[in-house]
């Protein structure tokens, strides 16, 4: 009885923080709409958004600004999301798909593609997604592999470390790669790996939308399961969870989102492990919760970073990756002298 | 959460942990040394251009200023082999005294984020000051090593339950990982990214005489101050209470071996880039020929890791000529699957 009461509370608090983040976020979405290279004022804004504005305003909210916007909210969902899930699984709260290298192999993909196909332009929108799929499920397959032992199953420690191994082998690789572009291609990629929102049309955010639809759900649907795992592996075999083939169904679908993300926004690290957290600290620990609230936050953390990345200097762009690992790194660094393990 | 792993270790006595093969390792030394010789003469005669390696030893002897081939050998090609020895040397000792003063398997410059502290400050001066020396250069970059070390230990030790390796390493790679996109952001916005990529890229190629005679006082000092610190390392490997119970100034040692890998990391990556896993690597294999006293340790990884990086930079200009092959990629090319092969071998269960 006490329990379920606490449950309900639990519930209630989820609700209003959801409602009260989803308010931010639509704030945060309006500033963001109003600052650019070119100055908006709010009035000038609505007047376009509903229809009354001139064809050059038009143009630069419509076809600049507001897919950049809402990709923004899209990949900072997805990394969010695929942060908790990975921490979940690993049962290290400091996991995040680029500590772990699951960023690094979508990026190989893509920078691999660049290199080969000069003719990028024409066909990459779709297909970037499902190449920095393949390139994220190598590296996770890989990390995986070499954290499982015969007997023993997947340990998190090494799970981690596996991890951590992939991404600098990875990123070795990926010099050498793109020491041989142009200057020019050089400068794409290595905006995208700065953790860029470049790809700023309604293409990308085609592109995207279809796995973050599909993706999110599962992430919710998954949730319970992995409130079960935190409760460490004795205890979650002992409850009869098939445990190995539910984690492996949760790896995919955070290497699923993580891919699709990195693939139009690049390597932005630190918001799938500031989302979670934040989200644990507003309300408890329990997935079901996490989840949602983490994807919230994981949107609105990006945006702003994005917003103020453009805004900050007067003709030229931070990356919101650059932006991200600035406010990121310090907090990981705290939580790591925080936890116990 | 429990502590979730342990490095393997028998519970010994101080004398019977520290076992030793002198022999093997003054063996290794020896043969090592002859081998390095062999393998600069190699690096020096091979390239895009082959010189016969007498007209080496007579370059090497009478330098003839008029003769191309000498030219080639003095200006370009000696300097870039003796770098890559005095760095992998550099690489490899820091990561011993790494391992040995952390206790720590994984303990390496380029894992715990030294490197990319030496990169960022290196980043911070290209873009706002271009027109340092090297001679400055090299002084950043030991801040930017420095800055590192204080990042990734201070939180170590600020922390609950101490350096376990996966708090090292996590902690290592969100430092580096934060200062990595801050160079990133920083070269951008200057737009000196590919510079930056190429100097981190890591390659002895560009080195001058003048960086050598930089360098190599350092270094050499540097190594010397490892190879006194050795004893004290020894002991401390063995633990903060049995190194304190034998009346160690722990904190002291520490400060000594920090301040030698500080120079190490720097004095290299200023000079090279960023070249990760010789001093994870090196220092492994080094212990498992010669066992776990320092005194031995340190000087059979200076030999190790010199070997390695010459011999690898030489076969990376082999492999397809007139092109070459960054160092740092091959390097990672065999110490990616040595990492794993340490994390599947050290690192516990806890299942």
């Amino acid at each position: 009885m006490n329990q379920l009461i606490f449950s309900r509370k639990r519930t209630v608090r989820t609700i209003i923080t959801l409602v009260v983040l989803a308010v931010v976020a639509f704030i945060v979405l309006l500033l963001s709409m109003n600052t650019g290279f070119t100055k908006m004022s709010p009035l000038e804004v609505l007047r376009t958004l509903f229809g009354g504005g001139t064809a050059r305003d038009e143009l630069i909210l419509f076809q600049f600004r507001l897919p950049r916007i809402v990709i923004a909210l899209l990949v900072g969902m997805g990394l969010a999301v695929a942060g908790a899930i990975l921490q979940g699984v690993s049962r290290n709260a400091l996991a995040d798909p680029g500590i772990l290298g699951i960023n690094s192999g979508a990026g190989l993909a893509v920078v691999l593609f660049v290199v080969t196909n000069p003719m990028r332009e024409s066909a990459s929108p779709m297909l970037l997604p499902v190449l920095a799929l393949i390139g994220a499920f190598a590296a996770a397959t890989g990390i995986y592999l070499m954290a499982y032992k015969k007997n023993k199953g997947i340990s998190s420690s090494r799970l981690v470390l596996s991890g951590i191994a992939m991404a600098a082998g990875i990123n070795a690789l990926m010099i050498v790669l793109t020491l041989q572009l142009d200057p020019n291609e050089f400068n794409f990629i290595a905006t995208w790996q700065a953790g860029s929102i470049w790809g700023s049309s309604w293409k990308f955010v085609i592109a995207l939308l279809p796995w973050i639809i599909v993706l999110l759900p599962a992430a919710l649907w998954k949730a319970r399961q992995m409130d079960v795992f935190s409760l460490g592996d004795d205890t979650a075999t002992g409850l009869g969870s098939f445990l190995n083939r539910q984690r492996l169904l949760l790896l995919v679908i955070a290497v699923a989102l993580s891919a699709a993300c990195v693939a139009v926004s690049g390597g932005i690290g630190f918001i799938g492990l500031l989302g979670p957290h934040i989200a644990r600290r507003l309300v408890g620990p329990r997935y079901e919760h996490v989840i949602p609230v983490s994807a919230l936050i994981g949107a609105v953390l990006l945006l702003v970073a994005d917003m103020v990345g453009r805004t900050l200097m007067e003709n030229s762009e931070i990356p919101a990756g650059v932006m991200v690992a600035i406010i990121g790194g310090p907090y990981f660094l705290y939580l790591l002298a925080r936890s116990r393990a | 959460m429990t502590r979730s792993t342990h490095v393997k270790g028998r519970q010994t006595s101080p004398k019977e942990e520290i076992w030793s093969r002198p022999y093997a390792a003054l063996l290794i030394i020896i043969g090592g040394l002859i081998l390095l010789a062999v393998g600069l003469a190699f690096s020096v005669a091979k390239g895009s251009r082959s010189i016969p390696l007498d007209v080496v030893w007579q370059a090497l002897i009478h330098f003839n200023p008029s003769n191309q081939e000498h030219q080639i050998i003095w200006e370009l090609r000696l300097p870039r082999a003796i770098a890559g020895a005095l760095v992998g040397a550099s690489f490899a000792v820091a990561g011993a005294l790494m391992q040995g003063m952390t206790r720590n398997p994984l303990a390496d410059p380029g894992l715990l984020g030294i490197n990319a502290g030496a990169g960022f400050v290196l980043a911070i001066c290209f873009a706002f000051f271009p027109g340092l020396s090297f001679n400055q250069l090299i002084m950043f970059s030991f801040l930017g090593a420095a800055l590192s070390v204080v990042l990734v230990y201070g939180i170590g030790s600020l922390s609950r339950g101490g350096l376990t390796p996966v708090r090292l390493a996590l902690a290592g790679s969100a430092v580096a990982a934060m200062l990595v996109a801050l160079s990133e952001g920083i070269a951008l916005y200057f737009r000196i990214s590919q510079d930056l990529a190429f100097w981190y890229a890591g390659g002895v190629a560009g080195v001058t005489w003048n960086q050598v005679n930089i360098l190599w006082p350092w270094i050499t000092a540097a190594l010397i101050g490892a190879l006194l610190l050795s004893r004290s390392i020894t002991i401390l490997s063995l633990g903060d209470d049995v190194a304190s119970g034998l009346g160690q100034r722990t904190a002291l040692v520490r400060l000594g071996a920090v301040l030698v890998v500080m120079v190490l990391a720097g004095a290299s990556v200023s000079t090279v880039g960023a070249i990760g896993f010789i001093g994870l690597m090196i220092p492994h294999a080094a212990r498992a020929l010669v066992g776990v006293d320092y005194k031995w340790l340190i000087p059979t990884s200076a030999i190790l890791g010199a070997l390695l990086l010459v011999f690898a930079d030489t076969f990376g200009r082999l492999l397809n000529p007139p092109t070459e092959q960054p160092v740092s990629a091959l390097i990672a090319l065999i110490g990616v699957p040595y990492f794993f092969y340490v994390i599947r071998k050290k690192v516990g269960d806890n299942l």
